[in-house]
Parts: structure tokens; sequence; C-alpha cells
């Protein structure tokens, strides 16, 4: 045994690319990214309703800015990140790579689609619509599709080994496509319709893009976590047969 | 190189040659939908010419779709698709001369019909002329992507609906450009640039997807 951890140090980058050694690192990790999101949430929310100003165009509605960005960049940089892993899987073929990138999609998909909906949110009162086919938000809705397909891939293929690889390479063609798709919809939007709303580019005062930084900060933290919980019952699904994580789980008890 | 290529079209066209009705069944369906549009939208000839262009290219896509489901499962099921995968020859290369026939089998046919559909939505000569080039354009590239789709999807169960949520949002740039050729004629801008664009999506698709669509071939039959 101690022979055999000697033999890991070298390599000591790639130890937790093992499940089992993943497990717990995980478990330790979780409760103070956890904390941290929930503090900064807390913290968010706070300086969102009493601290910052109305907005001297638009109110108070705004506000919903403070969730509706954030999740917006989740939203594009968890697919990328997801494509990395997926990459990651194939290069290094390490199965928590794999569990990484499904781990991942979820949260993508659930931060595309709250993005969606705030927006719809701070559509109605701002520009008297909920929805306008405007480039941003069609490609932001074409991204959601982009998270279900892959979801949806994943959870048909019984066999995970298969569905890490095909699930993987579809992540990896979709990320390819993703400017592609971005670029053809802005050029779409601005032939079709001359008459789309754009933002102003007012510079932020301090204290809403310190506001603005918080909420980025809980949701990272708060990404960080979910997807490592999520990690860790899929690697009690996978590993149900093995006898550390009988162990592992005896532990925790 | 190419006698392997002329060899599959060539195989690929005579089995559906054998059984012409899976070719015309896309071809139906394409022409069908068409036709719901007038019933289901308004049979105002202002409003048809309007929306007459991006019509038959949604129905193109979809009909494409449709027939993407056969592009590798009769092969699958009979095992000669194990038989390309271990053949010498680079799985690539069958891949793309599937696709190739399959082009030509029902993305061919659904160009020709393409006037027609057009006449029937009142669209004007040259907005007929510049549709059917962008589907001449369009639909093998349409067919290159879903290759991949297909694909991945093989075997999988509740395949065809899965592979449509895979590939459509795949092909939304294809369907932009496709139908702004149109609006962009009629707005005098030109359509260059759309071909030029097209154009570029078929060369990429061309070098690029044949692989993933053989690697994704392969993920599925292990």
């Amino acid at each position: 045994m101690a022979a055999e951890q000697s033999e890991k140090k070298p390599t000591s980058w790639l130890r937790f690319s093992s499940p089992r050694n993943f497990y717990p690192l995980a478990g330790k990790m979780i409760p103070w990214f956890m904390g941290l999101a929930i503090v900064l949430v807390l913290a968010g929310l706070y300086m969102t309703f009493f601290v910052v100003p109305p907005d001297y165009q638009q109110g108070n509605s705004y506000r919903i800015m403070y969730i509706h960005v954030p999740a917006a960049w989740m939203s594009m940089l968890i697919y990328l990140l997801m494509a990395f892993y997926a990459g990651l899987y194939f290069v290094l073929n390490v199965k928590l790579a794999d569990m990484m990138a499904g781990s991942l999609a979820i949260t993508g998909a659930i931060f595309t689609f709250i993005a969606l909906w705030t927006g719809a949110m701070w559509g109605k009162p701002t520009w008297g619509t909920w929805w306008v086919w405007d480039a941003r938000l069609t490609s932001e809705l074409l991204l959601l599709f982009l998270y279900l397909g892959y979801i949806s891939l994943r959870a048909a293929i019984d066999d995970p080994n298969r569905a890490a690889k095909a699930s993987g390479l579809l992540a990896l063609v979709g990320v390819v496509n993703v400017p592609i798709i971005y670029f053809s919809v802005k050029w779409w939007n601005t032939l079709h319709q001359g008459a789309s709303i754009t933002t102003n580019k007012t510079s932020m005062a301090t204290e809403m893009f310190i506001t603005l930084m918080i909420m980025v900060f809980a949701f990272w933290m708060y990404t960080i976590a979910v997807v490592l919980m999520r990690v860790r019952n899929e690697i009690i699904e996978r590993e149900r047969d093995t006898n550390w994580l009988v162990e592992e789980l005896g532990k925790e008890k | 190189m190419f006698s392997v290529i002329n060899l599959m079209v060539r195989r690929d066209i005579l089995l559906a040659m054998r059984r012409p009705q899976d070719v015309m069944t896309s071809l139906f369906f394409f022409i069908i939908v068409v036709s719901l549009f007038p019933l289901g939208v308004s049979p105002e000839m202002e409003i048809l010419r309007t929306i007459g262009p991006g019509v038959i290219w949604v129905a193109a896509l979809l009909a494409t779709m449709l027939s993407l489901g056969r592009l590798f499962s009769a092969d699958h099921q009979d095992g000669t698709l194990e038989q390309m995968i271990l053949s010498p020859q680079p799985l690539a290369l069958m891949v793309l001369s599937k696709c190739v026939a399959h082009w030509l089998l029902t993305g061919i046919p659904l160009v020709i019909l393409t006037p027609l559909l057009g006449l029937l939505l009142g669209l004007a000569g040259d907005e007929i002329q510049t549709l059917t080039l962008t589907l001449l354009l369009g639909t093998p590239v349409l067919i290159l992507i879903g290759s991949i789709g297909a694909a991945l999807t093989l075997g999988v169960r509740g395949g065809g609906v899965l592979l449509s949520l895979l590939i459509l949002p795949l092909f939304v740039p294809v369907l932009i450009f496709g139908t702004g050729a149109v609006s962009s004629m009629n707005a005098g801008m030109g359509v260059e640039a759309h071909f030029s664009l097209l154009g570029a999506f078929l060369v990429l698709s061309l070098l690029l997807t044949p692989w993933a669509s053989a690697a994704a071939l392969k993920i599925s039959m292990e």
C-alpha cells in the first residue's frame, strides 16, 4: 500500500482524476463552496435591493439584471467548460472528465433557462414585450437547445462508456458550431429588422459594478458546489460495487 | 479513392431504386408540409409570397432531417456497417460517399420540386431562381451535418426525435442564409454574400463532418 502511494506522487495532478481520490476531496470542498455561495448570494441580494440606487431610466425593474447577467454569463462559460472537459475526456481518457462535463451541462441548461426567464421579466416593463427576436435572445435560446440535445443524448444511451463518447463528440461539434450560430444569428438580426433594441452603453456606477461582481462570484461558487455534488452522486452510482466506496460511505455516517 | 466513392454511391443508389418508396415518402412530406401553410396561415397571395421562401426552406429542412434516420440504419441492421468499419478503406470516405448518394436521392429531388412549390406560394421568377440555388447549396450541408447526428443516434432508443433535437440547432446558420438570400435580393442588396457563405458552409462541412461522423459511427458500433 505504501509503495503504491509513493508511486502515485510524480503524477500528482492526475491523482484526483481517479474517482477514488476525487470522491473524498470533493466531499471536503463542497461545504466551503456552498457556504461561500450562500454568503455571497445573501450579500449580493442585500446590495441589489437596499444599496444600489434605482436606474434613472428603468427605475427599479433593472434590479433583476443582478440575476440575469451572471446567469447569462455562466450559461455561455459553462458550455465552453463542458466542451473542454469533453475534450479532456478524449485526450486523457479519464471517466471523471466525462462526469464533470455531464454534471456541468445540467447546471448550464438551468442557467440558460434562468437567463431567458429573467430576461423576459425584464423585457416586459422595459421594452413592453416578453420576447423579441433579438440576436442575443435568439442565440441564448439556441444555446438552451444545444444543452437539451446534449443532455437528452446522454440520457438516451444506457452504456456509460458509449454515452460519454457520444455526448463528448456532440459537445465538441457543438462548440465548433457555437460561434457560427452566434454570428449567423447576429447577421440575420441586422438584416431583418432595423428596429432592434440596443442597450445604451452608459458607464456603470461603482456600487452597481461591485454588486454585479458579487453575484457573479456567488454563481461561480454555486456552480462549483453543485457540480461537485452531482459528480459525487455519479461516482456513487457507477462505483457502487467497489469496496472503497462502501468504506467511504461508512466513514460518512 | 474515387473508385471507392463511385462504388459506394452506385451501391446506395441501386439499393434505393429497389425500394423507391423510402425516397418518395420524404418528398411527399415536403410537398404536404408546404401545402399546409396556405391552409394554416392564409390563402392571401401577398402573405404567402412573404413567408414562401422561409416555408419552403423549413419544409426542406424537416424533410431532410426525417430522411436522415435512414442514412445508416439499413446498413446497421444487416451488418454491412460493421464490414465497412473493418474494411481497409477510410471510414470517413465511405461516410462521405453515403452522404453524396443520400443527397442525390433526397436532396436533388427537393431542389427540383422547389420551383413548383414556389409557384404555389406565388413567388416571382427571380425569387424562385435564388431560392432553388440556395437549396442546391444548402441541402448537402444539411445532410453532412445531419450525418453526425444520425451516426450518434444509431440504435439508440427514441433515435428519431433525439436526432432532431441534436441537429436542428446546428441547421440554423444554413437556414438563415438560405432564406436570407431571397429577402436580401428583394431588398436590392444582392445575393453574393449569402451564396458565398453557403458555399463556405459546404466546403467546411465537406472537410470536417465525414471525420466526425466516422468517429461517431465507431462509437456507436463499439
